[in-house]
């Protein structure tokens, strides 16, 4: 029944995810080419969307773009995961022990700055681009599973069956990683599409305000900075860009939402 | 927070004052609100370099001994008359009597002494200090300034026009950064840090008085919300409007006017001499025929801007056409590299500081490069990393930038200025230029100076800037063109 | 309690304590000069040198960090490099713009999320619901800035209703002042109230399965009546602390939104300051954004501690 969210939600990520994969072959025009001659074009059969102020072919402006969004958002999320998981692990492992507050208080502190703030402070003092973009989106990922990797692990320590593994002599990171980890990875698993959409979100945001990939590597984030002045012209450069997010995002939260539901149903609904 | 009855008391009290407002803005005009793209970072003219101070207080709140016209023309100012002795070495000014400061003091060849020595001093930071490095003394005889320099030197009251040279005085001087004090016709009244800086009319002004009494500067960067500014009425003027591509709509629009004019501005593409291979004429060359100037007028500039083939201002007299030696030609550019021994191309930066011409000038020329097999990496700076990174470390291989000051072909006689072109010919010829005063003589040595960088294609010379303004229809006396970084409104008056 | 309320302050502590270092070591760490951007293309060597002396960029790091933080906590903000003004004063003026917007959003999001999340919840599973919970998927995904430039697109250039930008400033009056906030609150509030508006509707959904809810519609109490006097108060608790949060996004969603609305705030002041290197502006901003979201979080722990005393004891 849920499925009502989880078939759209992963036909728009495929489409998107496919796009970006098809990028790195394939795409109609070269996106580096500027030809002024060629600009402001509606959509035709050459130019499926048009052209944008340089003459570029927009549905290859998309394609790259989404390549654009999702490889940061990937990184980010896979930072995120790669640090946060096995440090929320440990902290459950060694709950109410020193090495388990430490996490907690790193934990609150990164919670404690607001990340789009950092992250802009990041890439423009280090220096804009997809590299900084991507620590900085993903440094404010690494708390995220921590604390759900945490607190699902908690719950689960309390088992006999682990309890009983513990007795038998078993080491703590073996536990954790044959029987904690496996059981948590649905939610791992949500978690992740939830804080790969909100990755794309923060990667439009710093491409917005030049922070993010440079040029001439295409983003949509900066596709919307540079459609601002000429949206009166040529509002399509602005539209265009700004649904590509939105369906992105939206598929991915929708792909979320059905794979809660549909991996475990016991999981507490629309969080 | 706010009670009820207070809140109802405010909101008809505010519309009782928007109603108030909107009728008083029937009667004719007397203050004017002008929009700027940058922000000063203070309003001391002679201590920091931010073009933008001189854009709110050049010929408005400070005056030097010289002044520029609209035209780009030398002007008495606070000095009266001159002369110049036969050796050309001493300067005798007559400052104009009855001149005060905006807090009462009077002005006189004290406060000249005063001002010129502050500039000269050695740990002045006055940002144009070799305007002043000819100068061997300043001395006040008898209320007449005298100026004796080392050199003769052609260029001395055009250098005095500045607004790095402007009089200050030793009374108001540790507050001209955020409270100025002037001679000028306008008085500084607030500046709400972020948003606006108010200037008022300076009833005891010793000239001829100006037409408003009140002048606004907003601070908007964003092009986007320069044009809803302009649109909405909340501007009357923004001379330096920073979104070409919005300009078709004001021309169409009754209610306002578009003027355009020229700069000072000579757009180039910089490129690192002694970086390997752009130390190569044969490479700059080919990079030269690589580039489409049409493409960028059009494409970053919407149309606004004359191409240049060389360093100089085309509206100069002494300017000569040499785009014909850097026309679009890849073939040719392709044939160069080769003979470069570079037939595979090659990989060099380009950096680029923050406004369009060169944000959006790079990125066409990185792909018309790229055409011919030279592949650009594009990093966008702000202006404190493009200073740092690109002008103090010359750490770059090519970058955008416009050089606005007037007459500044000299920068090319400095073997350490960024670009880092080292001719002795060429450096001899500035020096003979410097200390001649005899005009037609002067004309053929700029002539030969042009002559002399584009043949050794030291950088890609791209357009000259333009001033794209745009103004309220009823708004009359802005000056068309920017010989020098300044909103000078002292000619500014509404029409009925 | 109090040994909670002690527990949470020495916290806080502890976290400024680490956030000002962290702040200042990786701002303090970057290359640019600001003497040298002041100055501009033409400066000599030696005016630039007199810059920095001025500016006291001679001194050691260590001695630069603890003046900074005693100035910090005796309100002393340090004087701006750029504006040569105090910073305390610049950030007062921003403050007038980024807190009146940040509350306005906020305001806005609750007054839709608040109805929307209960009518939502009290009608599960019917059209409206099915409505409310479609938007606000959309509201989720919807980057604000995108929706800030159709705003400006439909209501300030089609329209003329609100200007494209700007602040009109609390000096034009409260109504113009308000008025220019508009846009950009919309702006910011439409995902803040589409979360919320979610949470609300879980939360209660949640409360409403309890057993004690069923106590209540078995002692007689209509389906209205037990919403209203128990699954409101309870589920109230997550969504405080939502508000919590929220608050922090909107300090900081604000700072791109002060962007495309040309707004005179704090945002606007730290992207300025961060181009022209300004880096006392910078950390004291940084600081205080930190200090404000640090301290809401306290607040909402004590508040959530008051509620629900369970919660006091372990964490």
């Amino acid at each position: 029944m849920k499925l009502r969210s989880l078939l759209p939600g992963f036909f728009l990520v495929l489409l998107f995810f496919s796009a970006a994969l098809i990028s790195y072959i394939w795409t109609p025009f070269d996106v580096t080419l500027i030809d002024i001659k060629a600009r402001f074009q509606a959509p035709s059969a050459t130019h499926w969307l048009g052209t944008d102020h340089y003459g570029r072919d927009m549905f290859s402006m998309l394609m790259v773009g989404a390549r654009t969004s999702i490889a940061v958002a990937f990184v980010a999320v896979g930072i995120g995961m790669l640090f946060g998981i096995p440090l929320g692990l440990a902290a459950a492992a060694n709950s109410g022990r020193f090495i388990d507050e430490t996490i907690m208080r790193g934990n609150d502190l990164v919670f404690a700055f607001p990340a789009l703030l950092i992250a802009i402070m990041i890439t423009a003092v280090y220096g804009p681009g997809a590299l900084n973009a991507i620590i900085a989106i993903g440094i404010f990922n690494i708390p995220v599973f921590a604390r759900l990797s945490r607190g699902a692990a908690l719950s689960l320590w309390k088992r006999d069956y682990i309890l009983a593994a513990r007795a038998a002599g078993k080491g703590v990171a073996r536990i954790s990683f044959e029987h904690i980890m496996p059981n948590i990875t649905n939610l791992l698993i949500v978690q992740g599409t939830i804080q790969f959409s909100l990755g794309i979100l923060a990667e439009a945001g710093l491409s917005f305000v030049g922070l993010g990939a440079q040029p001439p590597t295409p983003s949509w984030g900066r596709m919307l900075a540079d459609s601002q002045t000429l949206i009166m012209m040529e509002p399509r450069l602005a539209v265009l860009p700004g649904l590509a997010i939105l369906l992105t995002v939206l598929g991915l939260n929708l792909l979320g939402d059905g794979l809660r539901d549909w991996l475990d149903p016991r999981l507490r609904h629309e969080r | 927070m706010i009670k009820l009855g207070q809140r109802k008391k405010q909101l008809s009290r505010a519309l009782f004052l928007a109603a108030f407002v909107a009728t008083s803005l029937q009667a004719a005009k007397t203050d004017v609100t002008i929009g700027m793209q940058l922000e000063p970072p203070n309003l001391d003219p002679t201590g920091g370099a931010a073009a933008a101070i001189d854009e709110v207080v050049y010929a408005n709140l400070f005056e030097g001994l010289t002044r520029f016209g609209s035209d780009g023309s030398v002007l008495p100012a606070l000095a009266k008359s001159w002369t110049i002795s036969d050796d050309g070495l001493t300067y005798a000014f007559t400052l104009h009597s009855g001149v005060t400061f905006h807090d009462g003091t009077t002005l006189d060849a004290d406060d000249v002494i005063f001002s010129l020595d502050r500039a000269m001093a050695e740990d002045s930071t006055n940002a144009q200090k070799q305007l002043f490095a000819n100068i061997k003394s300043v001395k006040n005889v008898f209320d007449v300034v005298i100026i004796v320099l080392n050199n003769p030197d052609g260029n001395l009251l055009f250098n005095l026009a500045w607004g790095d040279a402007v009089i200050v005085a030793p009374e108001s001087v540790d507050l001209l950064a955020t409270a100025p004090v002037g001679t000028g016709p306008f008085k500084f009244k607030n500046w709400v840090q972020g948003d606006q800086i108010v200037l008022e009319k300076n009833a005891e002004y010793w000239g001829e008085p100006v037409q408003l009494e009140q002048a606004t500067f907003k601070f908007i960067s964003e092009p986007t919300a320069a044009f809803a500014a302009m649109m909405a009425g909340d501007l009357d003027a923004f001379p330096a409007f920073p979104a070409p591509e919005n300009l078709p709509q004001f021309e169409a629009d009754p209610r306002f006017n578009v003027i355009v004019g020229s700069t000072e501005g000579e757009t180039i593409l910089s490129t690192n001499n002694l970086q390997e291979p752009l130390d190569n004429v044969l490479v700059r060359q080919a990079i030269a025929h690589a580039i489409d100037r049409s493409a960028i007028i059009d494409g970053a500039m919407y149309g606004y801007g004359t191409p240049i083939g060389t360093h100089f201002a085309p509206h100069n007299p002494a300017y000569v056409d040499l785009t014909g030696k850097s026309e679009y030609d890849p073939e040719k550019s392709k044939a160069l590299l080769e003979e470069a021994g570079l037939a595979d191309g090659f990989t060099t930066t380009l950096k680029l500081p923050p406004p369009a011409y060169a944000r959006r000038g790079g990125e066409i020329i990185a792909s018309q490069l790229r055409a011919v097999g030279i592949n650009v990496e594009i990093s966008n700076l702000e202006w404190a990393q493009w200073l740092e990174q690109v002008f103090k470390g010359k750490d770059f291989g090519l970058t955008i930038v416009s050089h606005t000051e007037p007459m500044d072909i000299g920068i090319y006689a400095k073997p350490d200025y960024y670009f880092q072109y080292d001719n002795a010919d060429f450096q001899a010829l500035i020096e003979s230029f410097n200390v001649e005063t005899d005009t037609e003589k002067r004309t053929q040595m700029m002539q030969e100076a042009q002559n002399i960088i584009t043949d050794d294609y030291v950088n890609g010379y791209l357009f000259q800037l333009a001033k794209t303004g745009v103004a309220s229809a009823k708004l009359k006396g802005l000056w068309e063109n920017s010989p020098t970084q300044a909103n000078d409104l002292t000619g500014v008056y509404w029409e009925d | 309690m109090l040994r909670y309320l002690f527990k949470r302050t020495l916290i806080l502590l502890a976290t400024l304590i680490v956030a000002s270092l962290v702040v200042f070591v990786t701002i303090e760490v970057v290359p640019g000069d600001p003497a040298s951007y002041m100055l501009g293309m033409n400066a000599e060597e030696d005016t630039v040198a007199a810059l920095r002396i001025e500016l006291g960029l001679d001194k050691s790091r260590p001695a630069r960090y603890l003046s900074w933080v005693t100035g910090l906590l005796t309100g002393d903000f340090g004087t701006s490099y750029t504006y040569r003004t105090p910073v305390a004063e610049m950030v007062a003026d921003r403050m007038w713009v980024s807190l009146p917007l940040a509350i306005f959003a906020l305001l806005l999001s609750t007054l839709i999320a608040f109805p929307a999340g209960v009518y939502a919840a009290s009608r599960r599973g019917g059209i409206t619901d099915t409505i409310v919970m479609a938007l606000t998927q959309l509201g989720v995904a919807i980057p604000n800035f995108w929706f800030a430039m159709l705003l400006v697109l439909l209501f300030a250039i089609k329209l003329s209703w609100f200007s494209a930008g700007g602040f009109a400033g609390w000096d034009a009056g409260f109504f113009q002042a308000v008025k220019s906030l508009t846009l950009p609150a919309i702006a910011l509030a439409l995902p803040q109230a589409s979360i919320l508006t979610r949470v609300m509707r879980s939360s209660l959904l949640d409360v409403m399965n309890e057993d004690f809810m069923r106590t209540a519609r078995a002692k007689g109490l209509s389906r209205r009546q037990a919403l209203w006097k128990h699954a409101l108060r309870n589920a109230m608790v997550p969504v405080l602390t939502i508000i919590g949060l929220q608050f922090s996004f909107l300090l900081a969603g604000a700072i791109i939104i002060e962007n495309v609305f040309y707004l005179p705030g704090l945002g606007r002041l730290i992207f300025q300051s961060i181009a022209s290197r300004d880096l006392i502006v910078v950390e004291s901003v940084v600081m205080i954004l930190v200090l404000a979201v640090v301290l809401v979080t306290f607040l909402v722990d004590l508040a959530y501690a008051w509620v629900d005393p369970r919660l006091r004891s372990s964490r």
